[in-house]
């Protein structure tokens, strides 16, 4: 008779020693796992939470903030921790955000600094000694253009935080004079061209005094602009004659253009998909262009109860955050059309200004208020040093929201916000205004059977400049009407 | 790009075990899911879910070539040799020293018969005379816990989450009490509890009894989740179904009803004896149910399906217990005897569990194993988890018997784990309390959560009606529409007024309560005259002037 029974020595389980872990044998069979799906359920719900319990999005205002309201905001795109600030009563400040202590302020303008830019590391390629400096490009209602030297160094023996000592002299490099009040400006990437608005785009080099060329199409004023910074030589525009314009530097000449109900106040283009682009628009919305094919938007971002003011991409490419007149702040994801996130506080008033910080945690936002305010992007992550087993908690949290992220109990612990008074009840009335309009067209359509039915991506578009080739039905019935028109001839 | 490609697409691997992984529900719907539905984007979604899982099934099939330990046997090298013929002390001589001296034999005659009760690790060991003695012991140690001696009928006893507590069905009452030994309470609304279980992933305390209902109770918050009435009479037998924490109970007239804390009817009633229900077990993937009844009758259900497998008719005495192992294994008891057959969890004929040899008949499944204790009777049994024993309560005390192949070898340390510390205890108590299910969520199917409800959203409740009832439920005691009407014609044993307020917080008095106390009164009085009238001591318009005077200042 052959008898073997189940061995397990002690000694291979139970540690000897106190300094020894004990063995923690697996067995993934299912049947030792009754419950699995109802205990992971648990433990989403539990995690969803936490998420909520550890939510605080607000991390902290960067200095004193300004005297004014911050009208502009210039990320540094090679460094985590330097951004630039202008406000209204044309100071401009450099921070650093690991301090939130500011590094150096100038007393730029006269006017209002309407645009700011940090330039990049090529900006200065000629000159070999200025290749590893930074500079900083502000433009204001003076009708000047300021070059500024931010180099940290020269600055860091002083005693930034006295607001008083407001630096002037080594700061500026050189200033450039226009014809009339700049609106917006933005730098080359690759090389030392900038640009910028106002009554047209006047294109510079840094090392003449005077514009080389100017570029305009159609409207009185350029509002904003904005470099691509994959595609180096598109430049993309917004007018005051509600039109966004793409133009091409290397045939220094526009190439589309596309003019929408309302006025875009800012664009930002997707830094992973470089022919992607999205508009902050006047009428609560933010869309999402793709270059290629203007006749539509790809997304309609919709939740603000206000004018949109300022968007910007996440370095990741796959959240936008948006600032809007309504003073509050949205995050949202870009395949998604409603916001994933709000933020707000008591005192923020109207934004106009957010940018994400160049690892994608952080936000920043200029207010009208003055403050520049500093907000984590996942409001319940903390991006101290953890233990591994405290990375792999968060991770295993992250994925069982994911999986039960439909349930219904998650889903509303997930979605709850609190929203102020404001902006719950000018969101009620625009539900209804909106029901009422759509209401009117249903009546209207009762009556007229032709009626075409527009798409909501399509509706804010008023005019593009080129056909552009539509897919699925349009095509389909195009290729009808032109086997009609054959068939009658 | 094209080479990353290929790593996406890369085939991934069957497995020959890769069935004992696969979800039961998962591959009966969820087939051809992305195939059929339209949305572009829903179908890339989908598809990429059925790739991870199907990577992840054949992932974890790929683990069980690593398991550390191997199951035990016992096998015949010719075929003269029958398992069920090799005796307990040959099995002792041929094992190695470890497994022998876990062979426990304790000889207790003063106050059996004991009824045993492994704790869900396997560390601990709950005795229970039914003169009165209860311990709780380490047993494989030989340190023991807690030592009583009551004093009174003790039937039954089980640990709650962990070895700390445990809790008794005493004549009455149903006490718990903790690893010293100390009574922590005594739970007033389980009177005459036979059968006691614990559903550890819920927290709660089950019980049945002389009383004919079935009581939840959570242990973590004290609370009395749900009380069932089976109208069944007495209940016979109890077991939990460890899959979906759906419990069994055996009544009297051979029926088997399933219950849910939420539901008051039961979900499924089966007829498995001519006679009462003596024994359930079910196994631990909740496929299989084994009863056995006061009819000599012996069944095995398949309780997917709810159809009979196998039914061994006219026992030679009537089995008293029944139980199920880890691997599989059918234990019986009948009296003095302990058989026990392996592979009769199937469906094929040959499987059929039989006595004696059968002639050497290859197609016959007869024991694997049996024993008896002569001149005794076995109370009750329970398989060890972990380990190949079988624990076994008889009148003198209890027994280990060495059962090769009963035990699951590999054990996962995250679940259960028998070398656990108490560090380790202390966490994982810690963490079941965080992942506790609610007790309204025990139904048949316990992956339902987190799919999909296809019946028509018109059969559900929609939001506003579900609004409505609960309002409904909730203005019910503002409004004191749930207090009963004053009924004299009622005895008084059986007012309404008197049970609701006997359901009531004793030592909370509020405005509601006194209300019901003073219908309450009424109500009596009203009978007491009723009761005047009839024996004729006053006439029918008779009043008490003095009572209607003084009534005023009441």
């Amino acid at each position: 008779m052959k008898i073997k029974t189940i061995k397990r020595s002690a000694d291979d389980y139970v540690p000897v020693k106190s300094t020894q872990e004990s063995q923690m044998p697996r067995n993934l069979n299912p049947e030792l796992h009754p419950f699995e799906r109802a205990r992971e359920y648990t433990k989403a719900l539990n995690a969803t939470k936490l998420e909520r319990m550890f939510a605080k999005p607000f991390v902290g205002q960067l200095g004193y903030g300004h005297r004014d309201g911050v009208y502009a905001i210039a990320k540094n795109y090679g460094s985590l921790n330097k951004l630039a600030t202008g406000s209204a009563d044309g100071v401009i400040k450099y921070w650093n955000m690991s301090t939130r202590e500011e590094f150096v302020s100038f007393k730029a303008h006269y006017g209002l600094v309407t645009g700011l830019c940090v330039t990049q590391p090529r900006f200065h390629d000629k000159k070999p000694d200025l290749k590893s400096q930074n500079f900083m490009l502000s433009c204001s209602d003076d009708k000047t253009v300021k070059l500024w030297s931010i180099n940290v160094d020269d600055y860091s023996n002083k005693n930034s935080s006295d607001n008083d000592s407001v630096t002037n002299e080594e700061g500026l490099i050189r200033t450039f004079d226009g014809e009339s009040a700049f609106q917006g400006i933005d730098s080359h990437r690759e090389n030392s061209t900038f640009a910028t608005g106002g009554a047209k785009i006047h294109l510079w080099d840094v090392n003449r005094l005077k514009p080389v060329s100017d570029l305009s199409w159609g409207a009185d004023n350029i509002t904003s602009l904005k470099f691509n910074q994959n595609e180096t030589d598109i430049l993309a525009s917004t007018g005051s004659d509600n039109s966004i314009v793409l133009y091409d530097l290397r045939t220094n000449s526009p190439t589309q253009k596309i003019v929408q109900t309302m006025r875009t106040n800012a664009i930002c283009w997707n830094p992973m998909e470089a022919f992607n682009f999205v508009t902050a628009n006047e009428d609560h919305n933010a869309y999402y262009y793709d270059m290629r094919n203007l006749s539509r938007s790809l997304n309609v971002f919709k939740d603000h109860v206000s004018a949109v003011m300022d968007v910007d991409f996440s370095p990741t490419g796959d959240e936008i955050v948006t600032g809007s007149y309504d003073k509050s702040i949205r995050i949202y994801k870009t395949n998604h059309g409603h916001s994933r996130e709000i933020y707000h506080t008591k005192r923020m008033q109207h934004v106009f200004q957010v940018k994400y910080s160049m690892d994608s945690k952080y936000i920043i936002s200029g207010s009208d208020d003055g403050n520049v305010r500093l907000w984590r992007s996942k409001a319940w992550e903390r991006s101290n040093v953890k233990t591994t087993r405290e990375k792999n908690k968060l991770e295993y949290d992250e994925k069982l929201k994911e999986r039960f992220r439909h349930m219904p109990e998650i889903k509303r612990i997930s979605r709850h916000r609190h929203v102020p008074q404001v902006i719950k009840k000018a969101q009620e009335i625009k539900n209804i205004e909106l029901s009422s309009i759509k209401r009117r067209e249903a009546n209207e359509r009762r009556t007229r059977k032709d009626m075409p039915y527009i798409s909501e991506r399509k509706k804010q578009i008023v005019g593009t400049v080129h056909k552009y080739e539509d897919s699925g039905r349009d095509r389909k019935r195009r290729k009808e009407d032109d086997k009609r028109d054959t068939q009658e001839k | 790009m094209g080479h990353k490609k290929n790593g996406h697409r890369r085939q991934i691997k069957e497995r020959e075990n890769q069935n004992k992984f696969e979800r039961s529900t998962y591959t009966n719907n969820a087939k051809n899911n992305h195939t059929q539905t339209k949305d572009k984007k829903l179908r890339a979604g989908l598809k990429k879910i059925d790739e991870q899982y199907k990577k992840a099934v054949s992932s974890a099939a790929a683990t069980d070539y690593l398991l550390p330990e191997s199951n035990g046997y016992l096998e015949p090298e010719n075929e003269l040799e029958k398992t069920f013929k090799v005796q307990q002390s040959e099995i002792k001589s041929s094992v190695d020293v470890s497994t022998a001296n876990k062979a426990l034999d304790l000889s207790l005659k003063e106050f059996g018969p004991y009824h045993i009760k492994y704790a869900k690790n396997g560390t601990h060991l709950l005795i229970t005379g039914r003169k009165g003695h209860v311990a709780s012991m380490d047993w494989r140690k030989g340190q023991l816990r807690a030592e009583l001696f009551l004093n009174e009928t003790c039937h039954s006893a089980t640990y709650l989450q962990n070895e700390q507590y445990f809790a008794v069905a005493q004549k009455k009452y149903t006490f718990i009490y903790d690893h010293e030994g100390t009574e922590l309470h005594r739970l007033k609304q389980h009177i005459e509890a036979r059968h006691l279980d614990f559903l550890p992933y819920h927290y709660l305390l089950v019980t049945a009894g002389e009383t004919g209902w079935l009581k939840y109770h959570d242990v973590s918050t004290g609370q009395l989740v749900s009380e069932l009435r089976t109208k069944a009479g007495p209940t016979m037998a109890m077991a939990q179904n460890p899959w979906n924490a759906v419990m069994h109970l055996g009544h009297s007239n051979g029926t088997v009803s399933l219950w849910s804390p939420s539901m008051p009817e039961p979900l499924v009633k089966l007829l498995s004896a001519r006679g009462p229900v003596n024994s359930i077990a079910i196994d631990r993937s909740g496929y299989y149910m084994a009863t056995t009844g006061a009819d000599r009758s012996m069944k095995i259900w398949d309780i997917r399906n709810f159809k009979q497998l196998h039914s061994v008719e006219s026992l030679p005495t009537p089995g008293t217990n029944v139980s199920i192992s880890d691997t599989g294994l059918l234990a019986l008891s009948r009296g003095p005897h302990v058989t026990l057959w392996k592979d009769a969890l199937k469906l094929s004929g040959d499987s059929k569990p039989c006595f004696g040899s059968m002639g050497g008949n290859p197609h016959r499944n007869t024991p694997y194993m049996s024993h008896l204790f002569a001149g005794n009777k076995v109370e009750n049994l329970g398989f060890v988890p972990f380990e190949d024993l079988l624990g076994v309560g008889h009148q003198t005390g209890i027994t280990n018997l060495i059962v090769p192949g009963a035990g699951e070898a590999n054990y996962d340390a995250l679940e259960l784990n028998p070398f656990e510390t108490k560090k380790q205890r202390q966490e994982q108590e810690v963490r079941t309390l965080l992942n506790k299910l609610p007790a309204d969520t025990i139904t048949l199917d316990p992956n339902s959560i987190g799919s999909v409800d296809k019946r028509s959203s018109t059969i559900r409740l929609n939001a506003k009606d579900l609004a409505q009832t609960t309002m409904d439920a909730n203005n019910k005691a503002k409004t004191n529409s749930d207090i009963p009407d004053v009924k004299p014609d009622v005895k008084g044993k059986n007012s309404g007024l008197r049970s609701f307020l006997r359901k009531k917080t004793q030592n909370v008095i509020d405005e509601r309560k006194l209300r019901v106390q003073k219908q309450l009164d009424k109500e009596k009085n009203i009978r007491k005259r009723n009761h005047q009238i009839k024996q004729g001591l006053i006439s029918e318009d008779h009043k008490d002037v003095i009572e209607e005077a003084l009534s005023r200042f009441g």
